[in-house]
């Protein structure tokens, strides 16, 4: 399948719904939760068996991106949203015989396997093309695309619980939940697939050759051997294991800070309060990711991880004395976490051009996989001890707390240490321009 | 790359507005949903 160009007068605003269309659908994947407690008991699993779909997926998500991501180059964004699309949906209904049949193997290959697959290629599908429109706006487009895998986990959870009440808790309620998973998602990331454009390339004048892309353009394979790639690994590994450490024992950490005063924290409000994160997940993924467009991708990061270890401190140390201290500072932390996510994009743009630019978001994701096992075992792995040391309340947190500004301020050096690429690394313009070309021929 | 959303003159190519509103529409929609049902369960925060 070639890149699908646009024909004349196409508008780059028809590409974000394409982009939100696959993320909202394949952000349904933090909610996965939801299907936990019904599995366990239909199909008489234990809390770790249940949550293997889920865990598989992610370290597909990971897997698939980095391998994925020259494919999605070569191929465009509407063959990565196809692939994406029948990944998706086909791991909800392989799920779906594996709950009808009893077969719990094959939920986990369905929707961890070939689901996942669907996850990382869908991630990283329409992020190259965003950019590729919004030159101008580069930290926004990716924004936009990435708030909407937040928002997917928003939509799911009340929409899946609410199938479950219908078709009922039993292996025949949760097969029926997830055929209609699968065929809804089907449809709802066609428009994807049916809206996606690739801008026309500018030609030159002279022979109607495509002009070669603008700036420094470096190839994914030339990327990874740059310092600049592993600095900015560490940037987003830390970040996402800072942003994790909140999000993983949100419920718990909130009750223990508040346990022995006055005011309590119940477990609906609880609830709330992971509700509100979430909010502030999906708000700095749009909000801070746009603000980098104005004050740029090294600047925002240096809020990210130098506030962020702020707000880590203030937690460790006066956040069990004021409610409002410790929900601000939990808030401005997950939004943090939100715009890590969505402004490495354009901070690999800035970087390495758009020339690869998807491939090698792709094979930066494996900092996420890596700060997905990293951040709950660094938080439950002390607090466990810290319980067993016979310690309550908020000082159950204090180590953890401190090894995240830790992480934090490593973050924030690896992000100084970015300079400009190193010039014997471009691609030279003659190379990338016959490239486009071959690409425009097969259109 | 061309990357500005200006239209060509008028007559020339079909107009993207419905399609533009249709697009997002169906991304909207049930974004809305889950903001709307987010926001129900956030409100615990404050009354639970």
């Amino acid at each position: 399948m070639s890149p699908p160009v646009a024909p004349p007068g196409w508008s780059r605003w028809l590409v974000p719904p394409a982009a939100l269309s696959v993320h909202l659908s394949i952000g349904q994947a933090y909610a996965w939760s939801v299907f936990k407690p019904s599995l366990e008991s239909a199909l008489d699993l234990s809390g770790t068996q249940s949550a293997l779909p889920f865990q598989l997926g992610i370290v597909m998500l990971g897997l698939s991106a980095a391998f994925g991501g020259t494919l999605v180059e070569r191929n465009g964004p509407r063959w990565a949203m196809t692939v994406a699309l029948i990944c998706f949906s086909s791991g909800f209904l392989l799920s779906a015989l594996g709950a009808a049949t009893e077969q719990y193997w094959l939920i986990v290959f369905g929707y961890g396997f070939v689901g996942g697959i669907g996850l990382g290629i869908g991630y990283i599908s329409p992020v190259s093309t965003l950019i590729k429109w919004f030159p101008d706006r580069p930290g926004m487009a990716t924004g936009i695309a990435i708030m909407g895998f937040g928002g997917g986990a928003l939509i799911a959870s009340p929409w899946s619980a609410q199938m479950l009440e219908s078709f009922g808790s039993d292996s025949s309620g949760i097969a029926k939940a997830f055929l209609v998973h699968g065929l809804t998602y089907a449809l709802f990331m066609s428009l994807g697939v049916f809206l996606v454009r690739v801008p026309r390339p500018t030609k030159t004048a002279a022979d109607g050759t495509p002009a070669p892309l603008q700036g420094v353009q470096v190839s994914a394979n030339s990327a990874i051997r740059t310092p600049q790639f592993w600095c900015l690994w560490v940037v987003l590994c830390m970040n996402v294991t800072a942003g994790i450490g909140i999000l993983e024992k949100a419920a718990p950490m909130i009750t223990d800070f508040f346990s022995d005063t006055s005011t309590p924290v119940s477990v609906s409000a609880a609830a709330g309060f992971v509700a509100l994160l979430s909010a502030a997940n999906m708000a700095g993924r749009i909000g801070w990711s746009s603000t980098s467009d104005l004050i740029g991708r090294k600047n925002i990061y240096r809020v990210y991880l130098g506030v962020g270890a702020v707000m880590y401190a203030l937690i460790a140390w006066v956040g069990d004395s004021s409610k409002p201290l410790f929900i601000c500072c939990a808030l401005v932390i997950l939004s943090f976490y939100g715009g890590g996510f969505a402004t490495i994009p354009a901070y690999l743009k800035d970087l390495f051009g758009t020339y690869q630019v998807g491939a090698i978001h792709g094979r930066l994701l494996t900092a996420w996989s890596t700060a997905g096992v990293l951040g709950p075992l660094i938080v439950n792995w002390i607090a466990d001890r810290q319980e067993e040391a016979g310690k309550s309340g908020a000082s159950l947190y204090g180590v953890s707390l401190i090894i995240m500004i830790g992480l934090l301020v490593i973050g924030f050096v690896a992000n100084e240490l970015v300079r400009p690429v190193n010039a014997r690394h471009h691609i030279p313009a003659q190379r990338e321009a016959s490239d486009v070309h071959e690409r425009q021929q097969s259109a | 790359m061309s990357t500005s959303d200006s239209s060509p003159p008028e007559g020339s190519t079909p107009d993207r507005r419905p399609l533009i509103a249709f697009a997002w529409l169906w991304v909207g929609a049930p974004l809305a949903y889950g903001l709307y049902e987010l926001v129900q369960k956030a409100t615990q925060l404050f009354t639970g």
